[in-house]
């Protein structure tokens, strides 16, 4: 493979990940005052992100370095261009940051109501903002940022509630189900619009065969999404994460196969790349260093897989 | 005022204060591995308090270094697009190693750290601490290579208007950042020093005051010795790195950046022998030809002539930096800086030997002067990185791109004014807040140490409890 387009298949695994992995940490940091009704039940929640949210994030610095390296004009082109979304995305970030490593280390209840605002909306944003700026890039207009805005949010909400359910027990393991049925009414549509949106950005419905592939990515994604919430209620949580999971995946999938090869409008990946020097020694020292840190990441999430159940404080 | 400016204040603005957080990451976070690491070998119970102690006020700290950190990483793509276009080929890579092979390491290692100290075993725990502070410190090497970049541009080509990369060993192995690295790591460890100082020198005084007041770390003798120590030590060291880098620094500077050498001088003309002063009516003869070459008798050049040789070479424009405030800022930088580690020697002479009865005290007045180690060297590192980003003004990549041509173009002044409105609100808010939480947690002093696993906890019903994930650290 050439290396633009194996440097492009790189970023879009890395935006993947980063869709899949803090999808769910945006899902619980959002829905953490819905899930819990006493400071135990609090802890239980985030609890269950505690230890990963902050490997989850370093796979968008990764991306974000990696377009920088790779392709620098994509990279100055999409941030300079969504100035004030990328501004509230970072504020977001932050606070929600702050309040996650914060809220243990507070001893009032108001400082501890201070971080759970900031993780909340510091989940809320972010979540809502990724789907909009990325819809934004792909049709180039409002409502459609809007329509993907919705889907990401409530898709994020989904997939952190399924999370929650996976890794707890009790009452907030309950909670979280229901929860999840409930967001599922609005997250299926916003997912049938927005998924089916991005390979007609493309092409035409009716053209479907000029881009097959495109067209099996968003159905899938769809159809997992649909699966992942018939699963919740049946109550096998773990295939429902799986689910979910697939549905970030393959649509983060279908997402960047539609800005192939052209990631900006007038800006194609030939273009924007840096030369084959650059692109060949980071292609040596990253397959050289993935496997690592794919298996610590791994590592870590074994080490904390079991539920958590809520603690009288 | 256009949008450049306040662009340039936004990047000043923000990466000061990352850097406030960020030597505390480097530096605290390779003190608190060393306590866990004498627990780990002696067994003794003060070492596990003072582990998790200094390990909570690293917490405190850490969640800022992050958050503010991410923000660096985007603010070159959204405020300085036409650098970014520039430069992305070289300067990128290192961006993309620091967060593949050093903030992986990091955030994992100390998420297992954090919530582990029940689910790992003893010794894979210590080793999740170590693994993270490798990962800062690897951080570290990788943004001041890309930043040693700007100041000596090595190891590319310029194609069609963009620097190519053509040696990334030649960008790693620039000189520039081989003298700064060791710099900046160093007076990290400093600032990390000064800051275990002050809070161990408050910790002294309230004790002598109020002895029931405060929970030490043993009963009896003086319990504070031991990280006091530890931290002279520390402090000492490294601010004989810093020095010795510090000086070869400045020797690079004579050879790459001749105009910041004479700004920080405030020495207008080209001088044989140049005099060096360290206060303005002071001056010591040869002093800035010596430090800069080895040569007393070298010739330094001044701002005025540098400007008409650049204005020859470059075309018209003004290439001074802001003088003062260069000038101002290397002294800040060595005077405050050496302070501290001058401190850190006296207060080894001044608690030496080991009587294990009773051993020597550390006078009250020099507790006091620990609660100065805090402020001296953060203003020195602050003042360092003016010197060293102000001096190469008017450049961003020296000789290659100037700031004027770096901005956004597509970026306007309301939208700059906005974010920069947004991000000194927040920071202003937050510095507040994490001054009061570490306040407030330096005051209530080293917890004793709780049982590793409660025996009331529910067993049996699948799992552990959120609590036993984390009655230490966390929560
Ligand atoms: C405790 C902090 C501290 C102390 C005591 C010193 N410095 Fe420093 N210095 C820094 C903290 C620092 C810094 C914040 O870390 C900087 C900013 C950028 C950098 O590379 O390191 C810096 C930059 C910096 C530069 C600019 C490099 C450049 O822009 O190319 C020079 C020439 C020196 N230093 C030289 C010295 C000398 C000769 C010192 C006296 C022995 C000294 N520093 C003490
Ligand atoms: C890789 C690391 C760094 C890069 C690439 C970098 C790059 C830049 C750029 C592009 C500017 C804008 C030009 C300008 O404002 O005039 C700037 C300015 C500035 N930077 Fe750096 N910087 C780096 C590290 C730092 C750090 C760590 C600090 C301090 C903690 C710092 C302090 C400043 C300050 C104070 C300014 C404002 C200078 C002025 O406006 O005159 N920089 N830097
Ligand atoms: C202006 C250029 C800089 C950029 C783009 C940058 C980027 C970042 C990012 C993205 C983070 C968050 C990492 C995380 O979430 O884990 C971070 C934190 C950090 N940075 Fe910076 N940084 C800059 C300047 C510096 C400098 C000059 C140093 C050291 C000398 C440094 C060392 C660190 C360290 C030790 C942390 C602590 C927290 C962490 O690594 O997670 N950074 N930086």
């Amino acid at each position: 493979m050439e290396l633009t387009t194996f440097w492009f298949a790189v970023i879009a695994f890395l935006w993947t990940g980063y869709f899949v992995l803090e999808g769910f940490d945006f899902g619980v940091g959002l829905l953490a005052p819905a899930l819990s009704r006493n400071e135990a039940e609090r802890r239980q929640v985030l609890g269950t992100i505690g230890p990963v949210w902050d490997g989850n994030e370093v796979w968008l610095i990764t991306a974000v370095g990696a377009m920088f390296a790779a392709f620098p004009a994509w990279y100055a082109g999409m941030l300079s261009s969504f100035y004030l979304p990328l501004t509230l995305v970072l504020a977001g970030l932050i606070v929600r940051g702050v309040g996650l490593e914060w809220r243990g280390k507070v001893h009032h209840a108001s400082d501890r109501a201070w971080c759970d605002l900031g993780i909340m909306v510091g989940s809320g944003l972010p979540a809502f903002l990724w789907g909009a700026v990325f819809a934004d890039l792909l049709h180039g207009d409002a409502l459609a940022a809007l329509v993907g805005g919705v889907f990401s949010l409530s898709v994020c909400a989904l997939h952190g509630a399924v999370f929650v359910a996976l890794k707890t027990t009790g009452a907030v393991r309950a909670r979280a189900r229901r929860t999840a049925m409930a967001v599922s009414a609005v997250a299926v549509p916003a997912a049938v619009i927005a998924l089916s949106g991005i390979p007609s950005a493309r092409t035409a419905v009716a053209d479907w065969t000029a881009a097959p592939w495109l067209w099996v990515c968003a159905l899938a994604a769809t159809a997992a999404l649909a699966a992942g919430v018939a699963l919740v209620w049946r109550g096998r949580e773990g295939w429902a994460f799986t689910a979910t999971a697939s549905c970030l995946a393959l649509g983060g999938l279908a997402l960047f196969g539609a800005l192939w090869p052209a990631p900006m409008p007038n800006l194609t990946v030939t273009e924007a790349a840096s030369g084959p020097y650059t692109l060949g020694v980071l292609t040596w020292i990253g397959l050289a260093a993935l496997p690592f840190v794919l298996g610590y990441q791994a590592w870590s999430y074994w080490v904390f897989r079991r539920r958590l159940v809520a603690e009288p404080v | 005022m256009d949008a450049l400016d306040l662009a340039r204040w936004q990047f000043g603005v923000t990466t000061v204060y990352h850097f406030l957080f960020v030597p505390l990451t480097i530096g605290l976070g390779v003190f608190v591995a060393g306590l866990q690491t004498a627990w780990h070998r002696t067994g003794k119970e003060h070492y596990l308090r003072l582990t998790k102690f200094f390990g909570k006020l690293f917490l405190i700290n850490f969640a800022m270094g992050v958050v503010t950190g991410i923000v660096q990483e985007f603010q070159f793509g959204m405020n300085w697009s036409e650098y970014s276009v520039f430069v992305g080929d070289v300067f990128g890579a290192p961006l993309a190693l620091e967060a593949l092979l050093a903030f992986f390491l990091e955030s994992t290692f100390l998420g297992l750290w954090i919530f582990g100290w029940d689910r790992l075993p003893k010794r894979v725990h210590l080793a999740t601490i170590w693994a993270a502070v490798i990962g800062s410190n690897l951080s570290a090497y990788f943004i001041l290579a890309a930043n040693a970049w700007m100041k000596h541009p090595v190891g590319y080509e310029v194609v069609d208007g963009r620097a190519r990369m053509t040696d990334l060993w030649a960008v790693l192995t620039n000189p520039t950042a081989t003298a700064q690295v060791p710099h900046v790591v160093a007076a990290s460890f400093v600032v990390a020093g000064g800051f275990v100082l002050a809070v161990c020198g408050y910790h002294v005084l309230r004790e002598r005051r109020d002895p029931d007041r405060t929970r030490p770390v043993r009963r009896g003798a003086d319990m504070w010795r031991t990280p006091i120590r530890a931290a002279l030590v520390m402090t000492a060291i490294a601010g004989a790195v810093v020095a010795v880098s510090g000086d070869t620094s400045a020797k690079l500077m004579y050879e790459q950046q001749p105009m910041k050498l004479a700004a920080a001088e405030g020495l207008r003309h080209d001088t044989a022998g140049a005099p060096f002063s360290p206060v303005p009516g002071v001056e010591i003869p040869m002093m800035l030809s010596l430090l800069s070459t080895n040569d007393p008798n070298a010739v330094v050049q001044g701002t005025e002539d540098l400007q008409k040789r650049f204005t020859q070479q470059f075309g018209p424009a003004d290439y001074r930096p802001n003088m003062p405030v260069v000038f101002w800022s290397f002294r800040v930088m060595i005077v405050f800086g050496l302070a501290t580690v001058g401190l850190a020697f006296l207060g080894l002479w001044l608690t030496r030997g080991r009587r294990k009865r009773n051993p020597r005290q550390v006078p009250s007045w020099l507790a006091r002067a620990f609660l100065l180690a805090l402020p001296l060297p953060t203003l020195a590192v602050v003042a360092g990185w003016l010197l060293s980003e102000i001096g190469r003004q008017p450049w961003t990549v020296q000789g290659e791109l100037l700031t004027a041509a770096s901005v956004s173009p597509g970026v306007g002044l309301g939208e700059v004014a906005v974010s920069l409105a947004l991000f000194t609100a927040l920071y202003g808010a937050l510095a507040l807040a994490e001054a009061v939480l570490i306040v407030r947690h330096v005051k209530s002093g080293p917890e004793p140490v709780a049982p590793a696993r409660r025996p009331d906890a529910p067993s049996g019903v699948g799992g552990n409890t959120a609590a036993d994930l984390q009655p230490t650290l966390m929560y």
